[in-house]
């Protein structure tokens, strides 16, 4: 396993679910409840030392029970090494911890991932919609089961009606 | 031109006549001074600048100053694609062109959609603003954005100025 891998499990034999490394990226699975202090682990760990977060995204696997899952890109410009950071949570209780506290860059990506997929961060400081409209209305566009043309909101002009009696 | 010339002597530092209506006078004129607005909103944009640079030299039409201001201009390139969010800020540039104004819808995006048949594109910049040229490509060579400046200035040409326009044809 890779060193990185062994070293999470080693911290957090619980938190850890699974390791996969493929073609020389390993993503890190973890359980719900430990996935903010194994990012702590991961920032502040000299070993670790992932000071940049890369990116952070959403899928969603429409037939299983814990049906999104939050993936988390770090990278330390130190040591030159990248992870995946996953965890999983279901339809019904969609929330996972924001690490935005961790690395501030996790704020705008944060909301961005709630904005197109519904799923909220806890402790996130402004959790807000970010690309649409703040009173778009029609749910999360980039999840499976949301129609690909939407629900009308493309075809309806209402500024067009404004200053009409 | 559509401009009617008679009386020209072949006398030397003799003044030429030029009779013709006026309307078809003053719609030479502003056919000849296009004043766009930068309007780029994707990939089309490329075209449209390449369009006015040397290479291609848009001002050979007299369409080549590109206004920053809606206020400033008369004619509205919309190159690329519309997203929904994008569409209220357009209608407002819009408005806020004076008269006589005219619309350019550059490219398959802005015409229909084009492939993004998807929640956030609006399907055709016609949706909510009046257009007079549609300019098919994706995205058109400037040669294309030509055709559909000589088209508009066509088109400006049988405007009406002083007397009424002709009902629109209803579909």
């Amino acid at each position: 396993m890779h060193p990185i891998a062994e070293r999470i499990q080693q911290k957090f034999p619980e938190g850890f679910l699974k390791a996969v490394e493929w073609r020389g990226d390993l993503a890190v699975t973890v359980a719900r409840p430990s996935l903010h202090e194994v990012a702590k682990c991961l920032h502040d760990d000299p070993d670790m030392d992932f000071d940049y977060i890369v990116h952070v995204s959403s899928v969603d696997w429409p037939e299983e029970v814990e049906r999104f899952e939050v993936v988390w890109e770090f990278y330390s410009i130190r040591k030159r090494h990248r992870i995946r950071l996953k965890t999983r949570c279901s339809e019904s209780d969609c929330e996972v911890d924001s690490l935005a506290d961790i690395w501030k860059g996790a704020n705008f990506m944060e909301r961005e991932v709630y904005d197109m997929m519904g799923i909220r961060f806890r402790n996130h400081p402004d959790l807000r919609r970010i690309l649409m409209p703040d009173d778009y209305n029609e749910g999360y566009p980039l999840r499976k089961d949301f129609p690909l043309q939407g629900k009308g909101w493309r075809d309806t002009f209402e500024f067009l009606n404004e200053g009409k009696p | 031109m559509g401009l009617v010339q008679i009386g020209r002597h072949e006398k030397d530092g003799e003044l030429d006549v030029i009779t013709t209506m006026l309307e078809k006078a003053v719609n030479w004129a502003r056919k000849g001074s296009l004043w766009p607005m930068t309007f780029g909103l994707a990939c089309c944009a490329i075209e449209m600048i390449a369009a006015v640079s040397s290479r291609y030299d848009m001002d050979r039409y007299g369409a080549g100053v590109f206004r920053a201001s809606p206020r400033q201009s008369d004619l509205m390139i919309v190159a690329g694609t519309v997203c929904r969010r994008m569409a209220p800020v357009i209608r407002k540039i819009y408005d806020q062109m004076p008269e006589p104004k005219y619309v350019i819808a550059m490219g398959s995006c802005a015409t229909s959609g084009n492939i993004y048949d998807s929640y956030s594109v609006v399907q055709g910049v016609d949706r909510f603003v009046p257009v007079d040229i549609y300019v098919p490509g994706c995205p058109p060579t400037p040669e294309a954005l030509f055709d559909g400046i000589l088209k508009l200035q066509e088109r400006i040409m049988q405007k009406r100025v002083f007397t009424r326009q002709p009902d629109q044809v209803k579909v």
